[in-house]
């Protein structure tokens, strides 16, 4: 097992997947000699030169656009949007055309390409390069949605995300980037889709993602230590969604808590909820709780970002009053 | 009837040659009349939706076609029967797709504005102003990577000219240096607003070529001819490595934008004008002047026609789409599960 922390994890995963699958190209602002302005892209334009690994102009409607055309003609391109919230000036390629593609003529195109995104907050960057974006993609037909939490995840499902045959949309949380993780060793590729159960209780399922994964981990064993035991999921991938473990847990434990870096409506939990409510509501003991983002564009002061994303404190903090 | 004595083509100093000006003159008749029978079906409400047409614009999509090799990569926009047909997709599937048939190229799944036949090269037709150019330039960069010799070609509106995708599309092949070629047939109107009120510049494609390193080409949209021979450049250019290029076809849209517009706001003198350089007339005459025999020319379009007939047919015989396909193909397995 080596350690790696997640931005050479985003590295190693391209790399493994581009020895083994020439079609593999990687195209992006910053990405090539200088590494990547998040580190995530270091060495892979000294081992794998400028054919496969391209610096863009800033145009990601170009870059994006691109990647579409590469791959419905036999590439499997990797595209980096720099910050997230850049999604926006390209939303067409994305949402219009990449997704409704493949629908719109009948499974004629086919588009295995990845988009990888420094998504979410924390790095006290402001509202227009720190917003966790991971609902947007997740309403939209035709994609699939990752986000890991961990370097072990992002190799393996980064490497999955590039094999696979869809369009996905592969969210890096840019405040995890520093963070530290065993990796296994030789090729890794997990399985989109799966949920990964990280701790198991009986009195609540606390269910969450990317960043807030980490802080859900930190809420649950404050609880512990108070006599509150609970589940804790890392979904990993929001398209598909692996609705099976997500509910068998709230059966399980009769209680659903979400933790969303996203702005509150329509935030990914909503729609786990919805599922929750429907499926297990005869199972539930309890309201299914949201724990989000406010609904405000994020702040950059220290304490105003801190405030606004769901805190250890702020997650232990709900679970409590409302197991009351 | 046409007599047979006439003198056979005299094609001696001719850079075209009697195999290319007949397929010229059978693709600009087939889209003429299947436009013209999409319009009459529209009629009679077996065409739902809208349908943009490209009548008086069939010199482009002829031209470039015919120039092409098969393995060529054909982006176009909502105006994009034409260049549908011009790549040989059957007009069945055509028409079949606008009265949302089971026969249709896209299985009644995309319609009007998003006709494409993979198999015949035509990778889409993109409704969405400007996203095609780019994504005509990834196809182009992936044929760049893989070696082949294919070419991408993206053709749209001058309207197109103004939206920030085509700039950023422009600058990036031109960068790579990538095999494409991007193609402004220029009917002289965004949607219902001439396009000199909007443009910054008299040539909206051909004016902003030199931004980009590239040379302003402007050829007549109405010549069949005049559009081959240049397309024919810009392919031998692209194939050798030269990169992309930047046409600007003038043309003339006979009828308003869409089914919804009559095209009121045209001067009558200009519709006059345009009309009287109707390719389709024009080209006959060409052929005749080159000594085409007038029973060849008017046989092609008698095949023509009794072609359209028995695709409308064939299309109004197709049964209405399966629902069972409502819900797949969303994801390569064919479904549509987002879930387990």
């Amino acid at each position: 097992m080596a350690q790696l922390t997640c931005r050479e994890a985003v590295a190693a995963a391209i790399a493994q997947e581009m020895r083994r699958d020439p079609s593999v190209v990687f195209l992006g602002e910053d990405i090539g000699a200088a590494g990547g302005v998040f580190k995530t892209t270091v060495g892979l334009f000294e081992e794998f030169g400028p054919d496969r690994v391209r610096d863009t102009p800033i145009s990601e409607q170009a870059i994006i656009g691109a990647a579409m055309g590469a791959a419905m003609t036999g590439l499997r391109p990797i595209a980096e949007l720099m910050f997230s919230d850049f999604f926006a000036v390209c939303w067409d390629l994305v949402a219009n055309e990449i997704a409704k593609s493949r629908y719109m003529t009948n499974g004629q195109v086919s588009f295995p390409l990845v988009i990888r995104s420094a998504n979410g907050g924390g790095a006290r960057f402001g509202a227009q390069h720190s917003q966790a974006i991971e609902n947007w993609a997740m309403m939209i037909p035709g994609l699939k949605v990752v986000a890991p939490s961990n370097p072990a995840d992002i190799v393996g499902l980064l490497a999955a995300s590039i094999r696979d045959p869809d369009p996905v949309v592969f969210f890096e949380q840019k405040s995890l980037y520093g963070t530290r993780g065993e990796v296994p060793d030789g090729e890794h590729v997990d399985a989109l889709g799966t949920a990964k159960v990280l701790r198991e209780g009986g009195d609540a399922a606390i269910v969450a993602l990317a960043a807030m994964v980490p802080r859900a981990v930190a809420a649950a064993e404050r609880l512990a230590a108070e006599g509150i035991s609970c589940t804790v999921i890392d979904v990993r991938s929001l398209v598909p969604l692996d609705t099976r473990t997500i509910l068998s847990a709230v059966s399980e434990t009769g209680r659903l808590f979400t933790v969303e870096e996203n702005p509150r409506l329509c935030g990914w939990g909503a729609e786990i909820a919805s599922i929750a409510g429907e499926e297990c509501f005869y199972d539930l003991d309890g309201p299914i709780v949201r724990i989000t983002t406010p609904h405000i564009p994020l702040p950059s002061a220290d304490n105003l970002e801190d405030l606004a994303l769901p805190s250890v404190e702020r997650i232990a903090d709900t679970v409590r009053a409302s197991m009351g | 009837m046409a007599t047979e004595e006439t003198a056979g083509p005299d094609l001696a100093n001719d850079d075209i040659g009697e195999e290319a000006r007949l397929a010229l003159w059978r693709s600009q008749l087939e889209i003429r009349h299947v436009e013209q029978r999409a319009h009459d079906l529209f009629l009679q409400n077996l065409v739902k939706g809208t349908v943009h047409l490209s009548l008086g614009q069939e010199a482009v999509a002829a031209g470039f076609a015919v120039a092409m090799e098969d393995g060529d990569y054909t982006f176009c926009t909502y105006r994009g029967h034409a260049h549908t047909l011009a790549r040989g997709a059957p007009m069945s599937g055509v028409l079949g797709e606008l009265m949302g048939r089971e026969c249709g190229l896209l299985a009644g799944k995309g319609g009007s504005m998003h006709l494409t036949s993979v198999e015949h090269g035509a990778m889409g037709s993109y409704a969405i102003i400007g996203a095609h150019l780019p994504i005509a330039m990834g196809a182009a960069w992936s044929a760049q990577y893989r070696g082949t010799s294919q070419v991408s070609v993206c053709f749209f509106g001058d309207g197109t000219t103004n939206i920030g995708a085509f700039h950023e599309a422009l600058n990036m092949a031109k960068v790579w240096s990538l095999p494409v070629i991007f193609v402004c047939e220029n009917n002289l109107y965004m949607e219902y607003t001439p396009i000199g009120d909007v443009t910054a510049v008299e040539h909206p494609a051909a004016d902003r070529a030199p931004a980009y390193g590239m040379e302003s080409i402007i050829v007549d949209g109405n010549d069949a001819d005049a559009v081959y021979r240049v397309a024919r450049t810009a392919y031998d250019r692209a194939r050798s490595g030269g990169g992309p290029s930047l046409i600007e076809a003038k043309t003339y849209r006979q009828c308003g934008h869409s089914r919804a517009d009559p095209g009121a706001y045209r001067p009558d003198e200009e519709v006059e004008e345009w009309l009287a350089r109707d390719p389709v007339p024009a080209y006959r005459r060409r052929l005749l002047d080159f000594g085409f025999a007038e029973s060849a020319v008017e046989g092609i379009e008698a095949e023509v026609l009794a072609a359209v007939d028995a695709a409308t047919e064939t299309a109004r015989a197709s049964p209405p789409p399966p629902p069972d396909i409502l819900e797949t193909e969303v994801y390569a397995d064919g479904g549509a599960a987002w879930r387990n």
